[in-house]
């Protein structure tokens, strides 16, 4: 084993972003022929398909005077054409028409990103495109999967994207956020096992012979109508660094097994959570939530769905009001709680992957 | 993108300095802000010629992770007006101020197929990117044309490197590359990136569009020295101002208008750019058309030369056995913005 090198304690509290990872730019429909922009890890995107359906990610400023390409049109088989004077580039980002001269200036090129469409979304990787392996892709199998079923949604979160991760990888706080749906008093109480290898933190949760909260009681139902009585909860959290999170969720019958492995009792989940840092101070928050059971049921897919709308809404605006608390108090630090050691860890792996690639800030 | 091709000036110290071929010199630079140059990159930096500072580009042959270590290699231009008889001139220890790497010719990962052509000291581009498509395991060939083998930089340690990826092709053992047969091997899917002389840049760029290959796949970086005649003074007049100036042999035509006083425009110098583009009102001779910004119909026509790069020579015909120095300066009469 080779020795590692721990980091200080002290907690940046606006974390930088690896660019050697994939990041997800968009849900697959929104990627069309018709281009958009979106940024990502601070550098603005035009991303659009080509006539084949393959998705391009290319930077969205002219290589002559930086006018968004993402206001311009796709043309011919793969190419896209600058609103502003007509130059065209193909999806290598190179220029292959420039109107006003006979020929193709040499250096006229965008920088065109490593893009990969997997389990319904379209990754783009900024850093090292030699480095761009598709199998670093995070599995999030259960989005595509025909063994699961249900739907998502992007939140524009206006905070540095390290405070999400930290609000996922701690769900204590959904006592005191979502007490209408999700929160109960034993998720403070019930105690928590944290391991990590060099990529991935897990943090277990189970909360034995407890009361379903009103959320997994109507899940519960679903699946076992007129449902009454005790039941074992579980929350499995599991980060891939460096900003993906899914969460394995659900009650089973208590007694029945579930902690032992035996879930047929029950009803399991996967909320699934993937974050772009869009700038510093903002992310894009892409969530799915997937289920394992009556798969056949829109009804219930739009229901959870909106269900899960309700309850990220409220992490949300908490998470906006963190970002702007630590901004209006600049001269104060993060402190650390025992419940903290999940999105620690987080921190701790994201910190090496900053560090290998040269771009760690040491803290103030 | 301009944004990834700020000028951030930086002092460098020169650690190592030794002739690796006839006439060049590897030069190995510590820079003070290390950041790693891509393949195609090149950075550029402040020679002195005869007491004044002057800028030139040199591309960077090989960076370590860290970009600690930056190494460049530089041929003595024949004609030379100092740049590179500067750059001989240095030693470990000496300071110099660069840039940060500069990316104008950048390789992209992913093509099917690659070939990588390297003529001369243009092997200096090329090296680099022939590193990462072996570490990527590309499909590519590399082929390294020159004179003699004492002329061509980094000979062994390719052919140790690259083994029958690499081809090799040398003018004085008569296994001179032949353009149509290189070309004729690629295919839609294959890039091919190149520096070189402007000969052989165009006798390839001509064999590419005649194939009906992909044009943007032609991928290439000029150095901007180098022409179709070898350099001849010329006299220039511009009638309106009243500027009657002889351009030196090692000087190029917007050097001595500058030096005339004449108020020119110009962005890349190196032919690429149009923007010193002047109006041939009479000539005197043909005109060594040095850029890549006139398509060849615009060449022909004459009426127009970018003077960054291009120059007068005396030759009736345009043909280059007709060139005859003895004859007199060659005599261009323009117009300027
Ligand atoms: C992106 C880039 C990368 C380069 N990389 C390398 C490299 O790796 N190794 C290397 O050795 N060189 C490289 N060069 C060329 C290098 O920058 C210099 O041009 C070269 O060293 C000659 O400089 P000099 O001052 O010795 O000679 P000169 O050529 O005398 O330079 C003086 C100026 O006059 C012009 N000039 C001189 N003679 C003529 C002529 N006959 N016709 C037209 N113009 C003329 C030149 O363009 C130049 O602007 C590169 C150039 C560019 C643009
Ligand atoms: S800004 Fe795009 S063509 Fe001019
Ligand atoms: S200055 Fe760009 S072509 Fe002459
Ligand atoms: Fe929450």
């Amino acid at each position: 084993m080779t020795a590692v090198q721990s980091t200080s304690s002290t907690t940046n509290k606006v974390l930088g972003h690896p660019l050697n990872a994939w990041y997800v730019a968009g849900w697959d429909h929104e990627v069309t022929r018709k281009p958009m922009s979106r940024r990502v890890a601070n550098r603005p995107l035009a991303l659009y398909r080509t006539e084949d359906g393959k998705a391009v990610a290319l930077a969205d400023a002219c290589w002559h005077r930086l006018a968004p390409l993402s206001m311009g049109k796709t043309m011919g088989k793969d190419g896209i054409q600058c609103p502003y004077h007509g130059i065209v580039y193909n999806s290598a980002g190179r220029c292959v028409s420039m109107p006003a001269q006979e020929t193709i200036n040499p250096s006229a090129t965008v920088p065109s990103f490593p893009v990969v469409e997997r389990y319904r979304y379209v990754w783009v990787w900024l850093g090292d495109p030699t480095k761009a392996d598709p199998d670093l892709v995070p599995d999030m199998h259960q989005v595509s999967s025909e063994e699961w079923a249900g739907d998502g949604e992007t939140i524009h979160a206006d905070c540095n994207y390290q405070l999400v991760l930290d609000n996922l990888m701690d769900l204590t706080h959904e006592e005191f956020v979502h007490s209408s749906s999700i929160g109960q008093e034993e998720l403070s109480e019930s105690d928590f096992v944290v391991t990590h290898d060099g990529s991935t933190v897990t943090v277990s949760r189970w909360m034995h012979n407890i009361d379903a909260p009103p959320f997994w009681l109507k899940n519960m139902r679903d699946k076992f109508p007129g449902f009454e009585g005790k039941v074992d909860r579980w929350q499995i959290i599991t980060f891939q660094a460096p900003s993906t999170i899914n969460i394995d969720v659900g009650v089973a019958k208590a007694g029945t097994g579930a902690p032992e492995g035996d879930r047929s009792q029950g009803v399991n989940g996967f909320v699934m959570n993937t974050i772009t840092p869009e700038t510093d101070r903002s992310c894009h928050y892409f969530w799915a939530f997937m289920r394992n059971y009556r798969l056949e049921s829109q009804l219930i897919t739009t229901q959870l769905r909106n269900g899960v709308h309700g309850v990220f809404g409220e992490d949300e605006e908490m998470l906006k009001a963190q970002q702007a608390a630590i901004d209006a108090n600049p001269d104060y630090e993060f402190y650390n709680l025992n419940i903290d050691a999940g999105g620690m860890w987080v921190r701790r792996l994201i910190e090496r992957m900053l560090e290998a690639e040269g771009r760690l800030v040491p803290t103030a | 993108m301009a944004a990834t091709n700020v000028e951030v000036w930086q002092q460098a110290t020169v650690v190592e300095a030794r002739a690796i071929a006839t006439d060049i010199q590897r030069i190995v630079l510590e820079p003070a802000l290390p950041r790693q140059a891509e393949p195609g990159s090149h950075v550029d930096l402040k020679v002195m010629i005869d007491g004044e500072q002057d800028k030139r580009s040199y591309s960077v042959v090989e960076s370590s992770e860290d970009g600690k270590r930056l190494v460049i290699s530089v041929m003595k231009a024949p004609q030379s007006r100092g740049g590179s008889l500067f750059m001989h001139t240095l030693k470990p220890g000496d300071t110099l101020e660069i840039t940060r790497p500069l990316q104008n010719f950048p390789l992209r990962v992913g093509a099917g197929r690659y070939i990588l052509l390297a003529g001369g000291i243009g092997i200096t581009a090329m090296v680099n990117m022939g590193r990462v498509l072996k570490n990527l395991k590309a499909n590519y060939t590399f082929v390294y044309a020159g004179r003699n083998r004492a002329a061509m930089a980094y000979l062994p340690e390719l052919q140790e490197l690259h083994g029958e990826n690499l081809v090799v092709h040398v003018d004085d053992e008569g296994t001179s590359l032949k353009v149509d047969e290189l070309v004729a091997s690629a295919d839609l899917d294959t890039e091919l990136y190149m520096c070189g002389p402007i000969r052989l840049m165009d006798v390839v760029r001509r064999a590419w569009t005649e194939r009906e290959l992909n044009l943007p796949n032609l991928r290439y970086e000029t150095f901007g020295n180098s022409g179709w005649y070898d350099p001849e003074e010329f006299i220039v007049r511009i009638p309106r101002l009243g500027v009657e100036t002889k351009v030196g042999q090692g000087r190029s035509m917007l050097e001595t208008l500058e030096d005339a006083g004449v108020d020119m425009m110009f962005d890349c110098r190196k032919g690429e750019c149009g923007l010193c583009e002047v109006r041939i009102l009479e000539l005197d001779g043909a005109v060594d058309h040095r850029d890549v910004f006139y398509s060849e119909r615009q060449q022909h026509a004459a009426a127009k030369m970018c003077c960054c790069v291009s120059r007068a020579v005396t030759s009736k015909t345009g043909a280059k056995a007709d060139a005859d120095p003895h004859r007199g300066p060659a005599v261009v009469t323009i117009e300027v913005s």
